[in-house]
């Protein structure tokens, strides 16, 4: 029993050696600037699950704890924004069972996070679901949805998940919006003025501001997982200028490492980035 | 993963079992030697490129003057192909982010033209390997719309170096069968250069062995709106109505509809830099992205054949499964 308690002991000591030295590392780094936005698209949670002799669900199960430390050293490191690529409308093509077993997953988590002790609560995350929610489960649809007026209020954190996303979609939809705001009822007069200025009817302001993601600023780093360096459909629009970091590891392997090495390198780029951006029409 | 170079097993010289004849394979390369001399300064800067540059002088069969021809007018001859590439397997459109040509200039003590001189023999040289193993489409972002704030010496220089480049290459084009097109905000562009394009695009434009695109004053964000311009026009017109807009909607009016293979399968960016800087947003959606080290003038056949053999090995799912 005296053992059990030293043993208690010991591996608190560690952990809070281990968040002292995360805080250490964390205000290193805050010399340089922080990136405000980071995506990540969560690739190879299968083949972890394949590696270590998991059945493939348990791969996915793995991949979300992984998602909950990257967020709180993405919240202490002091980033305001996190998005998630958790599911393209590209994955609907998979096995239907995979698909089941992804949204009874989603589900079950969404749940989690309205619960007093989850993330959410104790981090004050606001939480957005991105893409053609229509596309969804209707008992996933429901929960997302409450799930986003629940944490409406929550102003530290803003975690944007994209489900049933995919950029070209969003591009469409976003277009979709633009017309619909222009199909005003207009008097004559306003009829002809908008004639002469038909080049001028969608610009590049509008298209943006009906994007699903104008919610937050563009992201600053793209993490892909597993070696795989593609976009996937993904954030096609907003990542025009963003570090893109694609490390071997697999989702669920991705380590606080990662995360320093990747602002670091953002860090490097940054004042070419700064420069470009601010001269953007 | 700053170079997928290095994850290759270095090419040794069991890979290349041919004989080689190289002045004639290379068309238009006026400072071969030049580039040469530069591998020195590579293997300093990187010393594993050693082991894969030992192999300078690339070896292949030499049929040049018995091509057969396909019916799409690809070459049919299998021999070209470097050892372990499968015709099958290479991509049909290529796409370039051509990076690094001042940083070139500067290692070398050189004025910051001579980079861009010879990022354009550099581009010379790809062109020609694309044309001989049957890629269709090169598309090279040359200029990007972002690219206007840099000091007016250089930017009229480069509009200077455009303008010589398709005037010297135009006949090279029609000859060797090479379709250029041009894309991005032309109306910046100076008049004579605008012009140029023009005529270059007309004479060429039933070629069919390659088509280069060139990417000038290009803004990935401005084809998107442009595009999306174009569509608010034909709906004022009558023409389509909001409801019928689709992603395929869309991509018809991107400027890359001159080809009828407007997503790249391969993105190479040279010189380090991870970003895809706001070149062919809506084309990338499933391009695999190449980042190597080597600056663009460095950029020749070694390592060119080094990115396909690593496309040759990579999955692409789409968003399914294997």
């Amino acid at each position: 029993m005296g053992d059990d308690s030293i043993g208690g002991r010991l591996s608190e000591f560690i952990g809070n050696l281990g968040g002292f030295l995360r805080k250490f590392i964390f205000s290193v780094l805050s010399v340089g600037p922080i990136p405000n936005h980071i995506a990540f698209i969560l690739d190879g949670n299968r083949r972890y699950a394949k590696k270590h002799n998991l059945k493939e669900g348990d791969g996915h199960r793995a991949g979300f704890v992984a998602l909950l430390s990257m967020l709180k050293y993405c919240y202490e490191l002091g980033v305001k924004y996190v998005t998630i690529y958790a599911f393209s409308i590209d994955n609907f093509n998979r096995r239907p069972d995979e698909v089941q077993y992804i949204m009874g997953l989603m589900h079950e988590k969404i749940e989690g996070m309205l619960k007093e002790e989850s993330f959410v609560r104790s981090y004050g995350v606001r939480v957005h679901f991105l893409g053609d929610l229509k596309l969804l489960h209707q008992s996933v649809r429901i929960a997302a949805e409450k799930a986003m007026r629940v944490t409406a209020n929550n102003t530290k954190f803003v975690l944007l998940i994209c489900v049933a996303y995919t950029s070209t979609n969003e591009t469409v939809h976003s277009v979709h919006q633009c017309f619909k705001e222009k199909r005003r009822p207009m008097d004559k007069f306003q009829e002809e003025e908008q004639q002469q200025q038909q080049q001028g009817l969608i610009k590049l302001v509008d298209l943006e501001r009906n994007m699903y993601m104008a919610l937050a600023p563009d992201p600053d780093i793209l993490v892909r997982t597993s070696g795989e360096t593609r976009l996937s459909n993904f954030l096609l629009w907003q990542t025009a200028f963003c570090y893109l970091y694609s490390p071997a590891k697999l989702w669920p392997e991705i380590s606080l490492w990662n995360l320093v090495w990747s602002v670091l390198n953002f860090q490097r780029a940054y004042p070419y980035l700064l420069k470009t951006k601010m001269k953007r029409y | 993963m700053l170079s997928l170079q290095f994850l290759l097993s270095p090419i040794d010289n069991s890979l290349w079992p041919y004989k080689s004849k190289p002045s004639s394979l290379i068309l238009h390369h006026r400072s071969h030697r030049c580039r040469n001399d530069s591998r020195p300064f590579l293997s300093m800067f990187l010393p594993k490129y050693r082991a894969l540059g030992a192999t300078a002088d690339l070896n292949y069969e030499q049929e040049d003057s018995n091509v057969r021809l396909t019916e799409a007018g690809v070459p049919a001859e299998e021999g070209l192909l470097p050892s372990g590439l499968r015709r099958e397997s290479l991509p049909r459109h290529v796409a370039v982010v051509m990076d690094g040509n001042a940083r070139w200039a500067k290692r070398r003590g050189l004025p910051l033209s001579s980079g861009h001189e010879a990022g354009v023999r550099a581009l010379r040289e790809l062109m020609e390997l694309c044309r001989k193993w049957g890629i269709r489409v090169l598309t090279v972002f040359a200029f990007s719309y972002e690219n206007w704030i840099r000091p007016k010496v250089e930017v009229d220089f480069l509009m200077g170096l455009f303008e010589r480049g398709i005037k010297e290459d135009l006949k090279n084009f029609v000859r060797e069968e090479i379709q250029i097109s041009v894309i991005g905000d032309s109306s910046k562009l100076p008049k004579s250069l605008q012009k140029l394009i023009a005529e270059a695009e007309e004479i060429t434009r039933n070629n069919t062995r390659l088509h280069l695109i060139v990417a000038v004053s290009y803004s990935g964000h401005y084809d998107i709106v442009q595009a999306c311009k174009n569509i608010a026009h034909k709906v004022q017109e009558g023409l389509i109505t909001p409801d019928d807009i689709t992603a395929d909607v869309i991509e018809q009016e991107l400027e890359t509809r001159c080809t009828e293979f407007p997503h790249p399968d391969l993105l190479i960016r040279t010189s380090g830099e991870l970003r895809v800087s706001n070149f062919l947003l809506w084309q990338l959606a499933y391009t695999e992205l190449f980042f190597v080290q080597s600056l663009w003038p460095d950029f020749g056949e070694t390592e060119f054949v080094d990115v396909l053999h690593s496309f040759q090995q990579r999955q692409r799912r789409y968003g399914g499964r294997d």
